[in-house]
């Protein structure tokens, strides 16, 4: 052993060969660093961008309350948005935004889920390639032509139904409902198809039926999934603007019942933004408004999360 | 480079009118799609015994293991009669639920659902509409205990299931499968996934559960059917080749390709 040592470590010719031929950078190590650069420089400029829009809608969005002193809490309780006479209460909007998430995932999760199974448990294979597009489909079609429907169809409907002028929640809720079943629906589907094959089998070998399979073995170990579905489509309905604005009404009142005109986070930002000076109050108001979407949207993906951990817990324990 | 033998020739056992059969499939076929999978199964199987089903890969043993429950049910096509109780349960009309309330399944792999221990084995009885939950205590204890499983986990009834070892998660189906008071239980190579002392603890279970109920195990091992079964037969490529005792079996198999399969010639 201590030969070999003594060989190997004799500074001869043959070793300092070896040395330099193990030293030197070939294409290969060159492209490694090129590579690991290149992926390093992307994700800086990423973080850069991420980092600089986090920081420039915070101090935006806290100077109303910094330099133009309205509190927090009035804030985010008081009724009355009047930002051109100095009343900033952005309550109505908060309740509005989370009256149309709410009313629309409440909705929309049934039909997601029944979709879901029809497409992964009862009709795997034609039902999944019919279905399949027609989600994608729905995916894919701007927001802005959701909000026209709305408009032309839906709005009219209500206002024949129910009186009124036909903008109100009730309305943005049904065509935010059309928008977030597919977000939801395919979501769930991907959760339902990663149940092991084994659990359905294991259930039916028990003479469970096919609904009890369903029920309380692949919808059961479906959960965190599907609850991470409806979290990701109520954070598209949170955040969706266009064709809420088209069909809400934009009263920034309260809204009183569902068939009131009111108006949202999204929506009124997009229709005052246009309207305000850089630096005052009504534009300061407006980046409150964007800062507490900001952080509806870290909320959401906090939960979600924290549901995926809770997930995993419970297959590991 | 595998011999070809004649499917002509079989040595497949039946049974006289003295012995009580828990089930018996009459040329039972089996196709996936255009592939004819399983051919003329003729077997019978004794009341309170142990029947193993030995043969290589892709012999088409658990495929017609699988069609003893309707577990083939919309996954391949199967013909031919299943007798139960003088009941033919290969047909359209047949209640598959009911069927495999009697005809329980233990899989390859332990697939104990990710709920407590507890909950693994009321399941299907609460899903079968058992509510009292002295009932239902009660049968937790008497399966845990037929499955040999309940002094290991009496104490841990509600901790989750997949925090058994691999061999405990295999005693616990076993124990799932009987809680529902079956007739017949259906094990799927039920050892391959688990370690030398786990599956001696299932075997000696399996031959502790004969005395109440008939068994038909499917292995790739032959030192198991040996050691379990007292009923064996033989399948290659999708027939029955042979079917005897599993004394006869293993001491004096009556054709070729048993013989040679005995000898581990080949599988």
């Amino acid at each position: 052993m201590e030969q070999t040592n003594l060989q190997l470590n004799k500074p001869d010719s043959q070793t300092n060969e070896w040395d330099a031929r193990l030293h030197h950078a070939t294409r290969a190590t060159r492209e490694d660093w090129a590579g690991r650069g290149i992926s390093y420089l992307c994700i800086g400029a990423i973080i850069l961008v991420v980092a600089s829009m986090l920081w420039f809608i915070s101090s935006k969005g806290i100077a109303t309350f910094t330099q133009n002193h309205v509190s927090v809490w009035k804030f985010l309780t008081g009724t009355n948005w009047a930002p051109d006479t100095g009343h900033i209460g952005a309550a109505p909007m908060i309740v509005g935004s989370f009256a149309v998430t709410f009313a629309a995932a409440i909705v929309a999760t049934p039909f997601a889920i029944g979709t879901a199974i029809f497409m992964t448990e009862i009709s795997p294979n034609r039902g999944r390639k019919l279905l399949q597009p027609v989600i994608e489909l729905l995916v894919g079609i701007p927001s802005v032509v959701y909000g026209f429907i709305g408009l032309a169809v839906v709005v009219p409907f209500m206002r024949h139904l129910v009186g009124g002028s036909g903008f109100g929640i009730i309305s943005a809720t049904f065509v935010l409902f059309v928008m977030v079943l597919p977000t939801i629906t395919s979501m769930t589907v991907d959760s339902l198809r990663a149940v092991p094959r084994y659990y359905k089998e294991a259930s039916l070998a028990l003479g469970a039926t096919r609904w009890q399979t369903i029920s309380r073995v692949i919808l059961r170990s479906a959960t965190s999934g599907i609850l991470t579905a409806v979290i990701f489509g109520m954070a598209r309905a949170f955040g969706e603007a266009l064709a809420v604005q088209m069909v809400i009404g934009n009263a920034a009142v309260m809204p009183k019942n569902l068939i009131s005109a009111a108006s949202t986070l999204t929506s009124q930002l997009t229709s005052g933004i246009g309207d305000t000076i850089d630096g005052t109050l009504p534009n300061n108001a407006l980046w409150s408004l964007a800062l507490i979407l900001l952080l509806m949207s870290l909320f959401f993906n906090a939960l979600v999360r924290f549901i995926a951990k809770r997930g995993q817990l419970k297959h590991e324990r | 480079m595998l011999k070809q033998y004649s499917f002509e020739k079989t040595a497949v056992q039946s049974f006289d009118a003295q012995t009580t059969l828990a089930l018996k499939t009459e040329d039972l076929q089996v196709f996936y799609g255009a592939n004819h999978a399983m051919h003329d199964a003729n077997l019978g199987f004794p009341k309170n015994q142990i029947t193993a089903l030995i043969g290589a890969s892709g012999s088409g043993k658990s495929t017609y293991l699988r069609s003893l429950n309707r577990m083939n049910d919309g996954i391949a096509t199967v013909t031919g009669k299943i007798w139960y109780h003088g009941v033919n349960i290969n047909e359209p009309n047949v209640n598959i639920y009911e069927i495999r309330k009697h005809i329980g399944m233990v899989f390859q792999r332990p697939n104990p659902f990710s709920k407590s221990i507890r909950e693994n084995i009321v399941y299907a009885l609460k899903a079968n509409g058992m509510k009292s939950k002295a009932d239902l205590d009660e049968r937790v204890e008497t399966s845990l205990r037929g499955a040999a499983l309940w002094d290991e986990v009496k104490d841990t009834l509600d901790k989750s299931a997949l925090s058994l070892s691999g061999g405990q998660q295999q005693r616990l189906c076993i124990a799932r499968s009987i809680a529902m008071a079956p007739d017949v239980l259906l094990l799927d190579e039920p050892c391959s996934a688990l370690d030398p002392i786990s599956t001696v603890k299932v075997e000696e279970t399996l031959l502790e559960l004969q005395k109440q109920y008939t068994i038909i195990i499917v292995t790739h091992n032959m030192q198991q059917a040996a050691r379990v079964s007292s009923q064996c037969a033989f399948f290659h490529l999708g027939h029955v080749m042979e079917y005897t005792s599993t004394g006869t079996m293993f001491s004096n198999p009556q054709i070729p390709v048993t013989q040679d399969y005995i000898a581990g010639s080949f599988g």
